[in-house]
């Protein structure tokens, strides 16, 4: 099925598109049908910058083990970084 | 019997609000007037695949046109930058898509080899609305490939602007064709089976297969739900429903 469920973000870094790095202001989160994966559905992440068109976006589709292992991996990065380096 | 010989371009048409949208055009290069149909293209966009569906039924022998539901959203984006920014935004409103299945309905009415009658036909999210359309517009048939949520209400939190349609079902204004995989669950066999009734009840004009061994999305070449014994099956049903209801 199409889940058609979207969590969509405001970010502030830094992606590397198509044609080349770009400063991504957005990201939209879904568990649906992916483009290319061969799966059913996937963990799907988008960082787009709306303001430069379609275009400048960095998609990623991940199996949903895959999605996991990575939020873990994220949050464990950032809470294991040495004090004072991420601004509270 | 037709020779599959067709043409396909690009072109623009007038969809709701009178906006100028892109479509995908497929004719038949056979003499003979024939019926219509629109593709409802799926949530991963106004792609290569939904292009080779539009073709497919320009091949068959009927005029056929795919319109970008995206247009709006990203004119001239690669169809799954399109569709992750449609997403974005909501998706599209059931209103707009009727808008722009009417102006689909009416380009191909207005095409010279065309026999004055028009189908809509729709995959998974475009199964819905197919539905949809066909209880909007003045359509000639319409086919539901596994649209999910036709009479279950989505989740509260779907960002995306459609509603069920269980409202709608008595509005239903031309003859139905559901194909569906008993192993899906969205919509499940309980839903489909619900569908039926509420079909049979209002008195419309309907006709529904389920396959067996086949789930969601099992005409999609593209993913491992393909199905080729259900697919096969579903074209002939398709191709059989097509010839009975856009003939004129």
């Amino acid at each position: 099925m199409c889940t058609y469920r979207t969590t969509t973000l405001t970010v502030d870094g830094s992606g590397k598109g198509a044609a080349g790095w770009f400063p991504v202001t957005d990201a939209s989160v879904y568990f649906d049908h992916p483009v290319r994966a061969p799966a059913e559905h996937t963990l799907n992440v988008d960082l787009r910058n709306p303001a430069r068109g379609a275009a400048a976006r960095v998609a990623v589709e991940l199996d949903p083990r895959s999605a996991r292992a990575l939020a873990v991996a994220i949050l464990d990065i950032l809470d294991g970084a040495p004090p004072g380096l991420i601004p509270s | 019997m037709t020779t599959g010989d067709l043409t396909a371009r690009t072109v623009e048409l007038a969809g709701h609000g009178g906006d100028a949208i892109e479509a995908y055009l497929a004719l038949p290069l056979d003499a003979e007037p024939a019926g219509g149909v629109v593709v409802i293209h799926h949530m991963p966009g106004w792609d290569g695949a939904s292009k080779e569906l539009t073709r497919r039924f320009a091949a068959e022998g009927y005029l056929a046109v795919c319109p970008n539901l995206y247009s709006r959203e990203a004119p001239g984006a690669d169809p799954d930058d399109a569709a992750a920014a449609a997403r974005a935004a909501g998706g599209v409103p059931d209103d707009r898509l009727v808008g722009d299945v009417a102006g689909a309905a009416a380009y191909l009415r207005g095409e010279a080899g065309s026999n004055g009658r028009v189908a809509t036909i729709g995959y998974c999210s475009g199964g819905r609305q197919s539905f949809l359309a066909a209880c909007s517009l003045d359509l000639d048939a319409a086919v539901d490939c596994y649209g999910a949520f036709v009479l279950t209400a989505p989740p509260d939190e779907f960002p995306l602007r459609i509603g069920p349609l269980r409202d709608r079902v008595g509005d239903l204004r031309c003859p139905l064709l559901g194909l569906f995989g008993a192993d899906d669950q969205y919509p499940g066999p309980e839903e489909v089976a619900e569908l039926e009734r509420e079909l049979a009840a209002a008195g419309k004009e309907f006709e529904f297969h389920s396959y067996e061994g086949a789930g969601h999305a099992f005409f999609n070449t593209d993913r491992p739900s393909f199905r080729a014994e259900a697919a096969q099956d579903g074209w002939e049903r398709i191709w059989d429903f097509f010839g009975r209801h856009l003939s004129a």
